[in-house]
């Protein structure tokens, strides 16, 4: 299911929500229209969680995260910190983060099994994401922008990344993180594909703006159609079963 | 081995219909561009235009009316000019699409470019139609009123000849005086030159005052006030007399003009005019005694000529004896004369003391004022002992055979177009005139102080007449000739079908 949503009057909701399979942060804003729209789709599987980081409201730009755990900035306060580790699910990690490049959001973009990084982070980061996250930590870029969590979107299934990735880049993107890609837009036409989408596996926000032509590419690679929490649940344990076997 | 990489084109969805196309920073396929956005926006597509049908011009807001033909770059500035929105985009092209003239419409193709998104250039093409609309112009809408001139410059010369405005004529030319001028009409004993502004009549009247003596004054008339905006409408008449006095004249100064000027003896006032600048040059020919007359002065005891060039009698130098005075080129003389009338018929001979030692010599004939047959009306000479007066007083020499061989001349002057009087002249005005114009061009090439002030083109036959000249230079030598040098290359346009 792909559903359009608006922050104030701002298509890029990316920047103010953080979606993962396990839990979904969503800025506080002056009213509740935009975290109704999560807490309607989401609210009876995972928490949907009112959150500021460092007092602000970017925490789709702020923070990372997947089913295993979230990272915050080091400019997150104590008590924010603290919100957010009683309000998340026991299983989720929580830590923050040294590091210089502080919106993690737009320098990492991650599922449940691999991130992409900056080039420029620290090895101690990456480290941490290794361990936190639990996944492979792989130094890319997208379309030559460093920026890798702005300009992809990616969960277990598939990934959206810049409409300008060339076919190379995106055959060697897919078999870092073994998931199909295609190069495509948000918000009608935005290349800023991280800013214009929060997806999960079964469940998917795109801006207001965006057209049907984008809101069923989404659907398609993301595989939303007729997608439920439940039948993931059923593929996870395949895999898991194929792993641990 | 080597590598040859392949490259595949990346394509993406068109956000809007979801066709593949390459990626673009609008992301959007180029009909979806054009659906989403109309970059002539803002700009008419139609308009209209100011048409004169009198005076054929188009106008070209605020004021001016402009000459422009059908599918003209004039036209197409006019047109582009008059479409508001096109400083927000790039003009590429513009072109007319053909009308039928009598449509009074006017087609105009434009492209425009025009960034529409964020580093996106959309190209658009499309007509924009104006009206021809009719619209009388200020110029034309005067000529109708017949209220064309606003000041009128009347030039006037109380003499029996033209020479002075053919003169004055070419000394407009030279100085290109009338450039202004709307109308020139010629009047009897004068032109008058018609300006659409004021100042240009002052300035006409001023270049008059600078090259010669005249005494000038202006009038008034109202032809329309209005008392709301406390504004009038006036016409300018400005009435310019030339002095009465031309070269060569004889004159005899009022006994209040003679004592007041020094060096003319009061006894004696019989002099001659020998130059006309803008005051009245006067020379003694008893004493060579030179004075000038200025402006001024002569308005306050006006005076007209005893005798002009009209009455000139030409006479046969008998003797010429110096007396010794010299002034410039004139050496005083006495100099016996017969009339050259008088020849074969009796043996009456005159003296003359003249001013023209140096220029006659035996034998050659000159022209002079005949004191003793002529009758004058003036008050002043009246006054005078007539047995005092000489016999002749001799003007200039002159060149009679010369003359009579009629030929033609290898310089031309140029001519202002005039328009004539409502009355065709009569016939013996024709006459007078083409006289009193081949009289002023034999003063050109007698004077070349004269011809100092004027411009002298070369006839298109100089150089037939230069060639024939060589012939019959033996008979007199100091026939003054205009060098071809001192001649102007005239200009002609030629229509070359």
């Amino acid at each position: 299911m792909a559903v359009r949503a608006q922050f104030e009057n701002s298509n890029e909701i990316g920047v103010f929500s953080r979606l993962t399979n396990s839990y979904c942060l969503v800025a506080i804003g002056g009213s509740e229209n935009f975290y109704s729209v999560f807490e309607g789709e989401l609210g009876d599987v995972i928490p949907v969680i009112h959150a500021s980081i460092a007092g602000t409201r970017i925490v789709g730009r702020l923070t990372v995260g997947n089913r295993k755990g979230l990272l915050v900035p080091n400019t997150t306060t104590d008590q924010e910190l603290q919100h957010l580790r009683n309000s998340l699910p026991e299983p989720v990690q929580i830590q923050r983060i040294e590091e210089r490049l502080s919106a993690l959001g737009n320098v990492i973009a991650c599922n449940d099994y691999v991130a992409l990084v900056h080039p420029d982070i620290d090895r101690e980061t990456q480290e941490i994401i290794r361990d936190v996250l639990g996944v492979e930590v792989f130094t890319q870029t997208i379309a030559g922008n460093v920026l890798v969590g702005s300009y992809c979107a990616i969960n277990n299934q598939g990934g959206l990344v810049h409409p300008r990735t060339s076919v190379q880049d995106q055959d060697e993107l897919s078999s870092l993180l073994q998931v199909p890609l295609v190069a495509g837009t948000i918000n009608r036409g935005s290349d800023v594909i991280g800013a214009g989408i929060v997806v999960n596996d079964w469940c998917a926000f795109a801006g207001l703006d965006s057209t049907s032509t984008e809101i069923s590419v989404v659907e398609s690679i993301f595989k939303l159609h007729d997608a439920q929490p439940t039948a993931i649940v059923k593929e996870m344990r395949d895999s898991l079963v194929d792993t641990y076997s | 081995m080597q590598y040859n990489p392949v490259i595949i084109e990346q394509l993406i969805l068109c956000c809007q219909c979801g066709i593949a196309i390459a990626p673009n920073p609008s992301n959007m396929c180029i009909n979806c561009i054009r659906n989403e956005v109309d970059i002539t926006e803002g700009i008419p597509k139609h308009s209209n235009l100011q048409y004169c049908r009198n005076c054929e011009r188009y106008l070209q807001p605020p004021n001016i009316w402009v000459l422009a033909a059908l599918e003209s770059r004039e036209l197409l500035a006019l047109c582009l000019k008059k479409l508001k929105g096109l400083n927000k985009v790039r003009l590429i092209d513009a072109g007319f699409i053909w009308t039928e003239p009598h449509s009074k419409r006017i087609k105009v193709k434009l492209t425009i470019q025009k960034e529409v998104f964020a580093s996106t250039i959309l190209q658009q093409i499309f007509e924009v139609e104006f009206v021809v609309n009719y619209q009388q112009c200020d110029d034309c809408a005067r000529i109708m009123a017949k209220n064309v001139w606003q000041s009128m410059v009347q030039v006037r010369q109380k003499v029996n000849h033209k020479k002075t405005f053919f003169f004055l004529e070419q000394l407009i030319i030279k100085h290109n005086a009338h450039k202004e001028t709307i109308n020139i009409k010629e009047v009897k004993d004068g032109i008058d030159f018609f300006y659409s502004n004021r100042s240009h009549a002052v300035k006409m009247v001023e270049f008059l005052s600078a090259v010669v003596p005249v005494r000038t004054k202006n009038s008034e008339q109202l032809i329309s006030t209005d008392i709301h905006s406390n504004t009038s409408n006036y016409k300018f008449s400005y009435s310019v007399e030339i002095v009465p006095v031309c070269k060569d004249d004889l004159i005899c100064l009022p006994l209040k003009i003679a004592r007041s000027l020094g060096n003319i003896r009061s006894d004696d006032p019989l002099v001659i005019c020998y130059r006309v600048g803008n005051s009245i040059h006067v020379m003694d020919p008893n004493t060579l005694a030179v004075t000038e007359i200025t402006t001024s002065t002569y308005w306050r005891t006006p005076f007209t000529s005893l005798s002009t060039t009209k009455t000139l009698v030409e006479y046969y130098i008998l003797d010429v004896e110096p007396l010794g005075p010299k002034r410039g080129k004139y050496i005083l003389a006495d100099i016996q004369v017969a009339r050259s009338s008088d020849f074969g018929k009796n043996d009456t001979t005159f003296f003359a003391r003249s001013h023209l030692g140096g220029i006659l010599n035996i034998g050659d004939t000159a022209l002079g004022y005949d004191l003793t047959s002529s009758n004058f009306n003036d008050y002043s000479f009246d006054t005078l002992n007539r047995n005092s007066l000489p016999d002749v007083v001799l003007i200039k020499k002159s060149y009679p055979q010369k003359r009579r061989k009629n030929k033609p001349r290898k310089w031309k002057l140029k001519s202002i177009s005039k328009e004539q009087e409502e009355m065709a002249p009569r016939k013996q005005d024709a006459n007078k005139m083409e006289e009193d114009y081949e009289s002023f061009l034999q003063d050109l090439e007698e004077d070349p102080e004269l011809r100092q002030n004027v411009n002298l083109y070369k006839s298109s036959n100089a150089m037939n007449v230069d060639t024939t000249a060589e012939e019959s230079t033996a008979e007199e030598e100091d026939f003054p000739e205009i060098k071809l040098e001192e001649l102007l290359e005239d200009l002609t346009l030629e229509d070359t079908i």
